[in-house]
């Protein structure tokens, strides 16, 4: 099986010092991938590199076989990768139906909201109001909602379970394992709530000052109780 | 806190300057430089001279307003119609110029305290709009009180003639002059001293300047006020020089050749006002001589508006952060006293 | 009485106008943060385009869709050209810039028609006909409503009801975020610079001919007016352009008609401080300091 993302020798910043060094990593289809790390060692910095909000200095991103280099960030959701941003980014001057569209406007004809409405019944409820009406689980749930509405075969999501209650993060990392064992979605998931993530992944990576640190099997990362104590905290 | 108002101190103190030119002495190189030009120089070139010592008046205190106090003025063209007109009253009824002068300040002193006291209050494109507001309709109020202001056809003003041994020109050189070099005086050591160094910490950082004790609003004011007298010294100036005053001199296009002149001549210093001025005179005089050459009587003043027009936008585009990097922060470094107030 | 409602209609039509530019302003604002100072100066050098094309075909309409398609080139034009490359750390910047701009326009247009105020026709009478025994409205001002009605209608049509309309909110709203969804934002602000200044030049073909003339000065008191029309409606909010716009279109069609015409101009700079020292945050507006 050939690697649906391919991230080879990835070097990137935001001036003239790298925040990234030399990170190589895949996702094959249908995978969840934890990207775990202390604050501040580049998940973030990684995840803008791979949607081309930060162009890389050195190193390749191949996506379905196909360089990504100088793809522009608008394009990258019509190669099926769509990016949830830290804080969510929900358009709060918008309303929830309105987000929603927004995520799927590129495809022509623009797809129903019937199914997402379905994985998101409470976003149904609230399909009028506007973003910043919502509570911060809601606004996760629109926010993937939203990127999914764009059929993507990458998510690459960025620490969905900040600021949410325990049990309505449970809820997020469900969906996505459902989501992946239904259709196949493959899942860049870049996570402080370490448990929470490796439960769900297939393959978890730790980044560390920009340098990947360690990777392994989930469960085996989970299992790691030095590996633990040194990156992850717990 | 305290580490806050150490970091706003260290740096409006610590690079001190490298070289700094005693503001005295300059003034009076400039002063002899001046008289000399006027023996040396034809009538026309030294009324020319004259005009850009009015002009100077009044960039010189806009640069302080933009430069090292942030707030952007469209209103300085009707500020100074204020004082021309001012003059153009107080002449025609008293003809007592010295003190003519000092009442145009004083009435532009006033109009700028109103506006000032408002402009503390706004910021970015309100505080612009409504300059712009106030340049647009000041020069409209002559049709308003007509009796007083007589509409579109204007005052003259009243003047004794020269001290004998003078010409015209040379006397006015050097009333425009002696204004301006007194003014830029005033200005570089008020910007030199504390109330200078308020100044750029409001500018910069109005937060961190409110932790450290200085009161944003009423440095806002002041630095307005002072800037409005300049005006108004420049417009009594130029009452003077054109012997009459009339709306057409003070159009909204005045206001934003003022702004072009210190953006140009480098924000927030005085030798960029003196530029600025230059360029106010010599632009203007150079499309004169290329619409006279072409035979158009349309090129003549629009050449100089496009110009100026271009050259603000150029260099607004090229300047990397734009205003903020127009500044040459260098010879306007307060002195090493460390501030002491206690809050 | 009579007086009192021939003021009042000759302030909304005014209103009207002041609503239409207002709005193009608020379009701007929205999606870029500048204040487009330029705005006067861009519709003015369209009327111009628009009454020559009118005067060599003789056709009044031709020349109003020449402008108004001339205000939709210039606006994309300045975007691509002058404002995209404007330094956004300081809301300054874009000011100076725009101010640019205007001295660039006012020159041009000085050069090519000189700076004499020049005849402009109105397409339909401007004497008012009589309602019920009071002369209240003219044809023009009918003509003014149905035109500034209509750009309300669609522009409100364009953003709610369309694809593009969504984008371009999106764009304006959250930058960022929509690029990841797909939006061209690029796009989209030249786009609505395009829209804001056609109808900025819609505002200017109809009320050109309702005061001196073409001038390249001409819109210089009417951007004041309209900008204080937009702070009043709160500088963000389309709906409050419309109704600050016809506020300040009845405020000073009572003035100027009990107090004399020559007051007009302090009575807008009255107003615009009043607005701005006594209602910050506009009477629509979300954000809460005059701050940008
Ligand atoms: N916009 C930025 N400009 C400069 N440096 C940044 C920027 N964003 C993040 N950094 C730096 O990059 C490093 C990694 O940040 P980030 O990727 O956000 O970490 P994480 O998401 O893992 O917490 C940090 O040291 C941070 O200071
Ligand atoms: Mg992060």
């Amino acid at each position: 099986m050939s690697a649906l993302l391919e991230v080879d020798g990835l070097t990137v910043g935001y001036g003239a010092a790298p925040v990234l060094h030399d990170v190589s990593l895949t996702v094959e289809p249908g995978q969840i991938v934890a990207v775990l790390g202390a604050n501040g060692a580049g998940k973030t910095t990684l995840l803008r590199a791979l949607s081309g909000l930060l162009p890389p200095t050195r190193g390749r991103v191949v996506f379905d076989g196909a360089d990504l280099r100088g793809i522009r960030v608008e394009r990258m959701v019509r190669h099926g990768i769509a990016h949830v941003p830290e804080g969510r980014g929900v358009v709060t001057e918008l309303t929830v139906d309105e987000n929603l569209r927004l995520g799927g406007l590129w495809r022509k004809p623009q797809p129903s909201l019937a199914p997402i409405y379905e994985l998101f019944p409470r976003l149904a409820e609230r399909r009028g109001h506007l973003g910043h009406q919502l509570s911060g689980g809601e606004r996760q749930m629109l926010a993937l909602g939203r990127a999914l509405a764009a059929q993507p075969r990458l998510l690459l999501l960025d620490e969905p379970s900040l600021g949410l209650a325990p049990r309505v993060t449970a809820q997020i990392m469900a969906l996505l394992r459902d989501l992946r064992d239904r259709t196949g979605l493959a899942v860049l998931l870049v996570e402080q709530n370490v448990r929470s993530a490796l439960s769900i992944a297939d393959q978890g990576i730790v980044l560390s000052l920009g340098r990947i640190a360690a990777r392994d099997d989930a469960a085996a990362l989970a299992d790691d109780a030095d590996l633990r104590h040194a990156y992850l905290g717990f | 806190m305290t580490a806050l108002k150490d970091r706003v101190t260290a740096r409006m103190v610590a690079p001190a300057s490298r070289r700094r030119l005693n503001p005295y002495l300059v003034v009076a190189v400039g002063a002899a430089l001046v008289v000399a030009l006027t023996y040396t120089l034809p009538p026309f070139r030294t009324y020319q001279l004259a005009t850009i010592g009015a002009y100077l008046c009044v960039t010189a205190g806009l640069t302080v307003l933009t430069g090292l106090n942030g707030q952007l003025s469209l209103g300085h063209g009707a500020l100074m119609a204020t004082g021309a007109y001012t003059l153009a009253l107080w002449q025609n009824k008293f003809n007592l110029l010295a003190v003519g002068i000092v009442v145009a300040m004083l009435v532009t002193t006033a109009a700028g305290l109103i506006i000032g006291l408002a402009a503390a209050r706004l910021r970015g494109p309100y505080l612009a709009g409504l300059t712009l507001a106030v340049a647009v309709v000041v020069p409209s109020i002559t049709s308003t009180f007509d009796e007083t202001f007589n509409s579109d056809q204007g005052l003259s003003v009243v003047l004794n003639p020269p001290p004998e041994s003078m010409t015209v020109e040379q006397w006015q050189a050097w009333l425009c002059w002696a204004g301006a070099l007194v003014t830029v005086l005033a200005l570089a050591l008020i910007t030199r001293g504390r109330f200078g160094r308020d100044m750029r910490a409001v500018r910069d950082d109005e937060t961190a300047a409110k932790l450290a004790g200085i009161s944003i609003a009423r440095t806002q004011v002041w630095t307005f006020v002072i800037s409005a007298a300049c005006a108004g010294l420049g417009g009594a100036l130029f009452a003077v020089l054109a012997q009459s005053v009339s709306p057409g001199a003070f159009p909204l296009t005045l206001s934003l050749f003022l702004l072009m002149a210190i953006v140009i001549g480098g924000l927030g210093r005085l030798s960029g006002a003196l530029i600025g001025a230059f360029l106010l005179v010599a632009l203007p005089a150079l499309a004169h001589e290329i619409g006279e050459a072409s035979g158009s009587q349309r090129l003549e003043g629009n050449l100089a508006l496009t110009f100026f027009g271009v050259v603000l936008v150029v260099v607004m585009l090229a300047a990397p952060g734009g205003l903020a990097s127009l500044r040459v922060p260098r010879s306007w470094r307060p002195s090493h006293t460390t501030r002491k107030k206690k809050h | 009485m009579d007086r009192f409602l021939f003021l009042t209609f000759d302030g909304l039509s005014r209103g009207a106008v002041y609503a239409a530019f207002a709005l193009a302003l608020v379009l701007i604002w929205r999606a870029t943060r500048i204040v487009n100072f330029a705005q006067g100066a861009m519709a003015v050098a369209t009327a111009y385009v628009g009454y020559s094309v009118a005067d060599a075909t003789g056709s009044y309409w031709l020349g109003f869709a020449v402008a108004v398609l001339a205000g939709l080139l210039l606006g994309a034009g300045v975007e691509r050209v002058v404002m995209r490359f404007v330094d956004h750390s300081s809301p300054l910047n874009g000011v100076v810039v725009a101010l640019g701009l205007v001295l660039i326009i006012q020159g041009v247009l000085g050069m090519i028609y000189g700076n004499e105020f020049r005849p402009a026709e109105a397409p339909f009478s401007r004497d008012a006909f009589n309602i019920g025994g009071v002369a209240l409205l003219s044809r023009y001002d009918v003509f003014v409503f149905a035109a500034v009605g209509a750009v309300v209608v669609l522009l409100t049509l364009l953003f709610t009801r369309t694809p593009t309309g969504l984008r371009m909110r999106a764009a304006a709203f959250a930058p960022d975020v929509s690029r990841l969804l797909g939006v061209p934002v690029g796009g989209m602000l030249t786009l609505g610079w395009a829209l804001a200044a056609a109808v900025g030049s819609l505002a200017g073909m109809l009320v050109i001919p309702t005061e001196l003339g073409l001038h390249p000065t001409a819109m210089d008191v009417l951007f004041i007016s309209a900008f204080t029309a937009a702070v009043l409606g709160g500088l963000d909010s389309p709906i409050g352009a419309v109704i600050g716009g016809l506020i300040v279109g009845l405020v000073l069609s009572y003035i100027s008609g009990y107090l004399g015409a020559t007051v007009a101009p302090m009575a807008v700079l009255a107003l615009l401080v009043v607005v701005l020292l006594g209602r910050p945050d506009g009477l629509f507006a979300r954000s809460k300091a005059r701050t940008a």
